[in-house]
């Protein structure tokens, strides 16, 4: 009986191997892989064209002595941490909104997330359209309220703040989870909390954050990872084809920099390095918010 | 099941071996030991990197290329601008292209990490008539005593300059060709027009950050040694050139409402800034004389050569070269294309193609650039008054600067020194950082870059 019972687990396993394997497989080519490959690169010279040449740590003791480094890693810590709270906070009232749309929810919800299929290059294109410093429509609207707008893309102050706004473009995709995340509270606990004479902040603080807190930690890991390798809207705009000979220094995010010594320098193994080290304070970070979030997220099933 | 496996693997093989055998062609399929002879019968195959015949300056080289090569080799353009990546990593892997064509600024990179490979044997062979070539182009690619490449197309840049709004300012284009740097920044006083803080009119427009070059060579300096090994960027007469540039944008309330309103405007179309009298002068590339030609023929448009403090013309000279890869599998075919693209009757006769077709839709010929000067004269020749003085006056300016050209030498670490020079300009120009100590930082990583990148050479 046992016997047959665990040949039975076993061919279940098998299935489920077989099932995940796609999977498995991808993991081992296109992650695993490369990653391993990473680490041996940062320790090589390695210019895409000659074979690899052994350095030990020099590409790592080059980091740890490379001003531009610490500048795009500054940059880059300074964008997610005023863009990722901006977003999260925005979606959730975004979402809350949407909650409350009755029949019409559907067709702001397709609304709401249409921007997200702006492809990131065009973004780029529309931040120096749109935060243009003279004629921009960011500066106009500021206009007509007497506000004299910034040099959004030209003044360092300026630059980093505009990408912030520019990103909530594409808040669409974390409202949908919002809205979702919402629609799973339990009605009962509104009207148990309404009997008990609760307003609506007390409610939302009560009852709407502690049971989406699931959904909002989620997106701030997400987010925050997202942001940390923020590439594409940046480079578009100070760097790209559009503005071959003028960058700023104030959007030189961590990999810009990567892409310049990878593809342009083409210092493969300084970037392999340069990679590696993002690896690392990107887990740094997730495993402080996991931990972090110990404290602050309510799982309901961890109840029963 | 085994053996049906075994069977296409040997299929795939076979398959492999055939078309390598079909890739090879003449040549022998080895850069090292390749042959080349003007009167050797050509075959096998030319894939071409990085070039695109869009236009009939283009496609009627390409042609001639064709024929000079035979029915029995068979020209491949690969779509799509260089791609230094797809490049370098197609030579790594074996796959490279018969010939690459390159910004001239990147041939010394390439040279020095062996992806090209040097073409005094091409030369020779193919009897490519090197005397011809202007001086500044072919420096631009050679690297250690050896070249590189073969001089394309030449880019060099003018004074474009708006006649009415100089005349209602009482100036002449004397105040804003360069040759007096207090004219420029007084001229630019008076052509700016800025209302309620916004800028109405850009005064002139020194085009930092890529024009650097160019004013530092008109006031007696170079970025870089000939030897393409020391950077020169913290030389006073560099930082005393780039205080100038940056001051002509300061007077007009920053470089960022300059370029916000530069962006801001129709470059490409009739909304330009010349025709809509919101630009007063600036040094241009040549090109743009053909866009405006094209999209604001009224435009009261006024030129000039760019002036050095000593009232000569000067210009800074960029463009395009052919070059062959290191494993280029038909490097006599290759080294034959190029040589044909860039002779003086392929030339000749690629610009008698733009003269027709310009007088078929009424448009004017402006001349082509090239790295050929023996070509140039040529070409010149073939242009004709078009009745309307400023655009002749244009020609004439673009020929005069194509004559006075300068080049920055070949070296390994071009696209690294670029940045840091760049990266210099932009920090005066935000504001972040004063001339001498954006110049001072940018020398320091320069010349890291090019410290690294000789030593890397030299191991």
């Amino acid at each position: 009986m046992s016997r047959r019972r665990s040949a039975v687990r076993a061919g279940d396993t098998r299935a489920a191997w077989l099932f995940i394997s796609p999977w498995v497989v991808g993991f081992l080519i296109f992650t695993l892989y490369p990653l391993i490959y990473t680490g041996y690169l940062s320790l090589t010279d390695y210019d895409v064209i000659n074979d690899p040449s052994f350095v030990g740590l020099d590409n790592f003791r080059a980091l740890v002595s490379d001003d531009k480094v610490m500048l795009a890693l500054r940059n880059t810590a300074v964008f997610a941490l005023m863009s990722v709270p901006v977003k999260i906070v925005l979606s959730f009232f975004l979402a809350l909104l949407l909650n409350k749309a009755g029949r019409a929810t559907g067709f702001f919800r397709t609304a709401f997330f249409l921007p997200k299929m702006t492809p990131p290059v065009a973004i780029g294109i529309l931040l120096l359209l749109m935060f243009n410093g003279q004629s921009g429509l960011v500066n106009e609207v500021l206009g007509w309220f007497g506000i004299n707008g910034p040099a959004w893309t030209t003044d360092p102050t300026w630059v980093k703040p505009g990408l912030v706004l520019m990103s909530l473009w594409t808040v669409g995709a974390s409202v949908i989870i919002l809205l979702a995340a919402l629609r799973n509270v339990p009605q009962e606990l509104y009207d148990a909390a309404r009997v008990d004479g609760a307003g609506w902040w007390a409610q939302t603080r009560h009852i709407t954050v502690p049971m989406t807190s699931g959904a909002i930690f989620f997106l701030v890991i997400v987010d925050t990872i997202a942001a940390l390798q923020s590439f594409t809207e940046a480079y578009t705009a100070y760097f790209g084809a559009g503005n071959s000979t003028y960058g700023n220094d104030a959007a030189l995010f961590y990999a810009i920099y990567l892409f310049q010594q990878a593809f342009q320098f083409l210092h493969m193994g300084y970037a392999s390095a340069m990679a590696l080290l993002l690896f690392v304070i990107i887990m740094a970070i997730t495993a402080v918010q996991v931990r972090l979030s110990k404290r602050f997220v309510f799982y309901a099933g961890e109840q029963s | 099941m085994q053996r049906r496996a075994r069977a296409y693997l040997s299929m795939a093989a076979v398959g492999t071996v055939l078309l390598t055998g079909c890739a090879q062609g003449t040549g022998g399929g080895e850069t090292s030991n390749a042959t080349y002879d003007r009167g050797t019968k050509l075959s096998g195959k030319v894939s071409v990197m990085g070039f695109g015949a869009t236009d009939e300056i283009g496609k009627v080289r390409l042609d001639e290329a064709k024929k000079a090569l035979g029915s029995k080799v068979k020209v491949k353009l690969i779509p799509g601008d260089l791609d230094i990546q797809q490049f370098l990593s197609s030579v790594a892997s074996g796959d490279a292209p018969e010939v690459v064509y390159a910004d001239r600024g990147q041939i010394g990179s390439f040279a020095s990490r062996g992806a090209v490979i040097p073409l005094d044997d091409c030369i020779k062979g193919e009897k490519i008539d090197t005397s011809a070539f202007r001086s500044s182009a072919l420096d631009a690619v050679t690297f250690r005593g050896h070249v590189y490449g073969i001089p394309e197309f030449n880019v060099v840049q003018i004074i474009q300059a708006n006649a009415d709004l100089l005349r209602r300012a009482g100036l002449t284009l004397d105040d804003v060709n360069g040759s007096s740097w207090s004219k420029v920044s007084a001229a630019n006083k008076r052509l700016t027009r800025t209302v309620g803080g916004k800028l109405k009119v850009i005064g002139f427009d020194s085009k930092l950050p890529e024009f650097l070059p160019l004013w530092a060579k008109a006031n007696g300096a170079d970025l870089i040694s000939a030897d393409g090994k020391t950077a020169q960027i913290d030389d006073p007469k560099v930082v005393q050139a780039l205080t100038w540039a940056v001051g002509i944008y300061n007077a007009q309330g920053g470089f960022g409402k300059v370029k916000a309103y530069r962006d801001s405007a129709d470059f490409f179309g009739s909304g330009n800034q010349y025709a809509t009298g919101t630009l007063g002068a600036m040094p241009m590339e040549q090109w743009y004389v053909n866009v405006l030609n094209d999209v604001s023929p009224k435009a009261p448009m006024a030129f000039d050569t760019v002036r050095d403090r000593q009232g000569q013309p000067i210009a800074f000279a960029s463009g395009s070269a052919w070059a062959i890869p290191k494993g280029s599998k038909n490097p006599g075919a290759a080294c034959r294309f190029a040589r044909v693209m860039t002779q003086t009757s392929s030339w000749v006769k690629a610009a008698q193609e733009r003269v027709r077709l310009r007088q078929k839709d009424g448009g004017l010929f402006t001349g082509v650039l090239t790295g050929n000067v023996e070509a140039d004269k040529k070409i010149q020749a073939m242009i004709k008054p078009s009745g309307d003085q400023k655009w002749d006056k244009a020609i004439q300016a673009e020929y005069t600067a194509n004559d006075h050209t300068f080049s920055m030498p070949a070296n390994p670490a071009g696209q690294e020194f670029e940045t840091a020079w760049q990266d210099g300009v932009n920090r005066v120009l935000n504001g972040q950082q004063s001339p001498k100590a954006a110049m001072a930082q940018a020398q320091k990583e320069a010349q890291k870059a090019l410290d690294d990148a000789w030593a890397e050479i030299g191991k």
